[in-house]
C-alpha cells in the first residue's frame, strides 16, 4: 500500500496542544520539513519562547532550549556563538518578540546574528487568554481592549518586518501567511530559504508568519482564516522585505 | 614594617603612575603591596588619587584614610588631605603649583618644584618622576636601583629611549630631599 | 612570577585560564575592566566577547552558551545584577552552569558607584523568583579572586548551577601582586563529567539523548520533584563547598565576622587591638552561601560575643545570628552607600564591646588575672592527666612505679608552676611600679 502521508522525522511523536483551527501546527511542520529537507535537522538547536509555542521543545525533534519571555534571540546568540556551524533557530510569538523581547530581536538583527527567527504573528496573546498584543489591529477587541484597540490611547500595531528591514544586519526578512495552500507553500519556501542563508553565513534571517487564533478572536477556524485575508493582510502586507541575495526587497 | 602613601593631584599629572611605580618597585623588592585608586566621576572631574601600602606582612586594609606620607601634586589635594595626616607625617608637595596654603607645623614638609625641575630637564612630562625621586629619597621605601629597574620594565622596549630622561628626573627629585 | 594586577583584570584572566571562552556583558561601573579586558583577550585565545544590548540580554546569552556546553561568564555591578535576576532564575531552573561576577556598588536604585556589600541578601537568597540558591564566593584579595574565579567554573560544572563571585568596587579596582603561574592553563577538576546533557546540536544516542534545556514544569508534582532534586544539589553544595578562614579565634573573647574588603580592614583593626592585649579574632566567610555556620558555632564555647562588620545596613548579621542562635550576643557595625569603614572606627567598636579601658593599671590587672587563670588552667590539666594515668590499665599493672612517677611529675610540675607564678607576680609588680613611675613623670612633664 502506498504511503500518502508521513510525519516528518523532525517532529517528535507528541500530539500538539494547540487549539483546533490554530495554524501553529502547520508552521511547526513547515519548520520541521525545511530542516529535514536541508539536511540540517539532526544537528539543529532550537529555542522555544514563552507564549502558545512554549512547549515547542516537546515538538521539534532536535536539541532545544526554553528561553525566558522575549529572550530567545539572546539565548540563540549564546548558542550560535558556541556552535557557529549548527542551524540555530528561535520560534516566537508577537508578544514575545515584538513587545517584551523588542530589544533582543532588534539587536540580534542588527548584529547580523546568524540565526533564523520564526515570528508567528496572530495579533493577540493566545496563551494568557486573548489580551492585546503589540500587533493587535486598530479597533480589534481583546480582553484588555474590550472597546477595541484605541490608537489614541495605546498606539499602533508594530510592523516588525518593515522595521527590521531598515537595518543592515539582516540578510533575509519575509512575511508570509498560512491561511491557504498556495500561501503555505510560499511560507515553506521562505523558511527554507532563511535556513539556507543562515547556513551560508549571510546574516540574520527572519520569517514572519501571519497566523490565526480562532479561540481568542472568537471565530470559527474558517472565519478566522477569512479574517486573516480580509483584515490582517492589508495591515501586514506579505512579501520579501530584505534579501541580500537579490540586493533588497522584491 | 608598613608604609602607607596617599598620592593625589589632577588627572593627567601622573599621580596614579607614581603610586603604581612605588607599588611595583616594592613588589620587586619582595614586599607585600597594594595600590588602590579613587574611582568614579571624581576622576574625570579633575581629581585623582591612589593609596599605596607597602608591608613585610600581608596587607590588611588597602585604604589610607590618615596618610603618614601625603604626596600632593596640586592645591585641592593638599587642602583636602593635609588635615587628615597624623602628627609627624611626611608631606611632599608640588611647590610649582601650590602656594598660599598654611602648612601644618606638626608634620615634616618637603616642597618639590616638580614642574620647574622638569622644565629645566626640557621635558615637562617628567614632573611626576621628579616627585617620585623625592618620595624615594624621603621615605626610602625602595632602593634607587630597584626603582630605575621598575621604570625600565614599565617603559618596555617601545619607550626604552625615554628611560634616561625619566631616570634623570628621579635623580633630580632625590637631590631636592638630600638638599 | 608576580604581576601587579587590578582585581577586575585578574578575574578576567583567571577565567580565560580556566577555559572560559565566552563572555557577554554590558558596561557598568565599577566592573568595566572585566569586559574591556575580555574584549582584548578573547580574540587572542579564539574565544568570543560580545557586548550585549542590556544586562538582560547578556545573562540570556550566557544561558544559551552555557546550555550549549561552554564555559561562560558575565559580570556586572548591582543595578545590572538586578536586571540579570530573571535570567539567573531560569539558568538555575534549567540547571545550566555559568559564572556571574558582581562588583557590588551602593544601592538601592541607581545608588552610587562606590564599594558596598549591600547585595548580600540578593546573592545568598537566590535573588530571582523561585526556590533556589547560588554558590557565592567572596574574595578578599586579588590573588584570592583568581583562585575563586577558577574554582567557580568547577563548582558551576559540578552542580550544573550558576556560581557568583561577589566582590566590591575595591576588590575590582585594587592592584595587588598576583602569581598566575599556578592559575595558568588550569584544567577542569578531575571529577567533572563530559557535558552530555548540553544542547550541542547532536544526534541523540542512548548515552546522550535529545537535549531539552528547560525550566518549565507545568505539572505541580513534577515541579515539586524538580525542586527537591535542586534541593539535593544545594545540600551537597553545603556539605562540600563551604569555605571560610579563621584568624586568632582560639582565645578570642570577641569574634568578628566579616568578608571581602571589609575583612581586610577588620584585620588591620585586629592587629591594633591585639597589640593592646584585646582578645579579638575573625571568621571570614569565603563562601557567603553556603554560609560557614558550623565554623561560627564551633567558637561559641570560647567567644563571649560576636561582631559582624559589613558595608551595608546589616545583612550577613542575620546569618551570624541564625548560627549563634541566641547563645551569645551578636553586635553589628556597618557603613553603607559606598562609605567604607575605617580601621579606627572598627578599633573603637572592638574596644567598646570588649570593655577595653585605656587605663594602664586596669590593663595590668587584667593581664595578671589572665596569668592567674592560665596557671589555674595548667593545674587543671595536670590533675586531668594524673586522673587519666590512674584510670589506665597499665596503672593497675605497674601501680607502684607509675604512682611514684606520677607523684614526682606532679610535684615537679606544681613546683615549676608555683615558681612561674611567683616570677610572673614579681614581673607584674615591677611593671606596675615602672608604669606608676612613668605616670608620675608624665604628670610632672605636664606641669612644666
Amino acid at each position: 500500500m502506498a504511503i500518502v502521508f508521513e510525519k516528518t522525522k523532525m517532529l517528535c511523536d507528541k500530539p500538539f496542544h494547540y487549539c483546533p483551527g490554530c495554524t501553529h501546527g502547520i508552521i511547526h511542520r513547515l519548520v520541521a520539513e525545511a530542516l529535514d529537507e536541508l539536511n540540517i535537522g539532526d544537528t539543529a538547536i532550537g529555542v522555544a519562547p514563552v507564549g502558545c509555542a512554549v512547549f515547542a521543545y516537546d515538538y521539534f525533534n532536535c536539541d532545544m532550549m526554553e528561553a525566558a519571555h522575549g529572550r530567545a534571540p539572546a539565548v540563540a546568540t549564546g548558542i550560535k556563538r558556541v556552535h557557529p556551524d549548527k542551524a540555530v533557530f528561535t520560534y516566537q510569538g508577537d508578544g514575545d518578540l515584538a513587545s517584551i523581547g523588542a530589544a533582543e530581536i532588534v539587536h540580534a538583527a542588527t548584529r547580523g546574528e546568524k540565526i533564523t527567527v520564526i515570528f508567528v504573528n496572530n495579533a493577540i496573546y493566545g496563551m494568557t487568554g486573548g489580551q492585546m498584543a503589540p500587533t493587535t489591529l486598530p479597533g480589534q477587541v481583546t480582553t484588555t481592549s474590550p472597546y477595541g484597540r484605541d490608537v489614541n490611547h495605546c498606539g499602533y500595531p508594530v510592523k516588525v518586518s518593515e522595521m527590521l528591514s531598515t537595518l543592515t544586519g539582516p540578510a533575509y526578512i519575509e512575511r508570509v501567511s498560512v491561511h491557504d495552500v498556495p500561501n503555505i507553500k510560499k511560507a515553506k519556501a521562505a523558511i527554507k530559504k532563511a535556513f539556507q542563508l543562515q547556513m551560508e553565513g549571510k546574516g540574520f534571517t527572519m520569517v514572519e508568519v501571519i497566523s490565526s487564533c480562532p479561540t481568542n478572536w472568537g471565530m470559527t477556524p474558517k472565519e478566522a482564516l477569512e479574517w486573516v485575508k480580509s483584515d490582517m493582510l492589508p495591515a501586514y502586507p506579505l512579501g520579501v522585505y530584505k534579501d541580500v541575495t537579490t540586493g533588497g526587497a522584491e | 614594617m608598613e608604609k602607607q602613601f596617599l598620592v593625589a593631584g589632577f588627572g593627567g599629572q601622573g599621580v596614579l603612575l607614581i603610586g603604581q611605580l612605588i607599588a611595583k618597585a616594592a613588589m620587586r623588592q619582595g614586599y607585600e603591596v597594594s595600590w588602590m585608586p579613587a574611582y568614579g566621576p571624581e576622576m574625570r572631574g579633575g581629581e585623582a588619587n591612589c593609596a599605596v601600602v607597602v608591608s613585610d606582612e600581608p596587607i590588611g586594609s588597602p585604604l589610607v584614610s590618615e596618610p603618614p606620607v601625603l604626596v600632593a601634586m596640586n592645591k585641592p589635594s593638599l587642602v583636602k588631605f593635609m588635615p587628615k595626616m597624623p602628627k609627624g607625617g611626611v608631606l611632599l608637595y608640588n611647590a610649582t603649583l601650590i602656594d598660599g596654603v598654611e602648612l601644618r607645623t606638626d608634620i615634616k614638609v618637603i616642597p618639590v618644584h616638580c614642574n620647574e625641575i622638569a622644565d629645566q630637564l626640557q621635558n615637562a612630562r617628567t614632573s611626576n618622576m621628579v616627585m617620585l625621586g623625592a618620595i624615594r629619597e624621603a621615605t626610602d621605601v625602595v632602593t634607587q636601583e630597584n626603582l630605575i629597574e621598575t621604570l625600565r620594565d614599565w617603559l618596555g622596549e617601545k619607550k626604552a629611549a625615554m628611560l634616561d630622561i625619566n631616570k634623570q628626573a628621579i635623580i633630580e627629585g632625590e637631590k631636592v630631599v638630600k638638599g | 612570577m608576580k604581576k601587579l594586577m587590578k582585581g577586575n583584570e585578574a578575574i578576567a584572566e583567571a577565567a580565560i585560564q580556566a577555559g572560559c571562552r565566552f563572555f557577554f556583558g554590558y558596561p557598568i561601573t565599577p566592573q568595566n575592566q572585566i569586559p574591556e579586558y575580555m574584549s582584548k583577550r578573547m580574540p587572542q585565545v579564539g574565544g568570543c566577547f560580545l557586548q550585549s544590548e542590556s544586562e538582560v540580554a547578556a545573562i540570556n546569552m550566557v544561558f544559551g552558551a552555557g546550555g550549549a556546553g561552554a564555559r561562560v561568564m558575565t559580570s556586572s555591578s548591582s543595578p545590572g545584577i538586578s536586571l540579570k535576576q530573571e535570567g539567573i532564575s531560569y539558568i538555575v531552573g534549567a540547571e545550566v552552569p555559568c559564572v556571574i561576577v558582581n562588583m557590588v556598588r551602593g544601592g538601592p536604585g541607581l545608588g552610587g558607584i562606590q564599594p558596598a556589600q549591600s547585595d548580600y541578601y540578593q546573592a545568598t537568597r537566590g535573588g530571582g523568583h523561585g526556590d533556589y540558591h547560588m554558590c557565592v564566593l567572596a574574595p578578599s584579595s586579588v590573588q584570592e579572586a583568581v583562585t575563586l574565579t577558577q574554582d567557580a567554573f568547577d563548582i558551576a560544572d559540578r552542580y550544573r548551577n550558576p556560581v557568583m563571585i561577589m566582590g566590591d568596587g575595591l576588590i575590582g579596582q585594587m592592584m595587588e601582586p598576583v602569581d598566575l603561574d599556578e592559575a595558568s592553563n588550569r584544567k577542569p577538576a578531575p571529577d567533572l563529567q563530559e557535558k552530555k546533557w548540553a544542547a550541542t546540536g547532536h544526534v541523540p544516542t542512548e548515552d546522550a539523548p535529545r537535549a531539552v534545556i528547560n525550566s518549565l514544569y507545568i505539572d505541580p508534582q513534577v515541579l515539586e520533584n524538580h525542586c527537591k532534586h535542586l534541593q539535593e544539589k544545594y545540600d551537597a553544595i553545603e556539605a562540600a563547598e563551604c569555605r571560610w578562614q579563621e584568624e586568632q579565634v582560639e582565645d578570642a573573647e570577641l569574634v568578628i565576622v566579616a568578608y571581602g574588603t571589609t575583612s581586610r580592614i577588620v584585620r588591620s583593626a585586629m592587629r591594633k587591638c591585639r597589640a593592646l592585649g584585646i582578645k579579638v579574632g575573625m571568621i571570614r566567610p569565603i563562601t557567603l552561601w553556603p554560609f560557614p555556620e558550623a565554623a561560627i558555632r564551633a567558637t561559641i564555647p570560647t567567644a563571649e560575643k560576636y561582631l559582624c562588620v559589613e558595608m551595608s545596613m546589616g545583612q550577613m548579621v542575620d546569618d551570624v545570628r541564625l548560627a549563634v542562635n541566641g547563645e551569645r550576643p551578636v553586635e553589628f557595625y556597618g557603613r553603607t552607600g559606598g562609605m567604607v569603614p575605617t580601621v579606627n572606627e572598627i578599633v573603637g567598636k572592638i574596644k567598646e564591646l570588649t570593655g577595653y579601658s585605656e587605663d594602664i593599671l586596669s590593663q595590668a590587672g587584667k593581664l595578671f588575672n589572665d596569668a592567674v587563670n592560665a596557671v589555674g588552667a595548667a593545674f587543671g590539666d595536670i590533675g586531668k592527666k594524673i586522673d587519666e594515668t590512674v584510670k589506665s590499665p597499665e596503672f593497675a599493672q605497674k601501680t607502684e612505679t607509675l604512682k611514684k612517677q606520677a607523684e614526682d611529675t606532679a610535684a615537679k610540675a606544681a613546683d615549676g608552676i608555683a615558681k612561674g607564678a611567683d616570677a610572673l607576680a614579681t614581673g607584674l609588680n615591677k611593671a606596675i611600679d615602672a608604669l606608676k613611675k612613668q605616670f608620675d613623670n608624665n604628670d610632672k612633664g605636664g606641669e612644666q
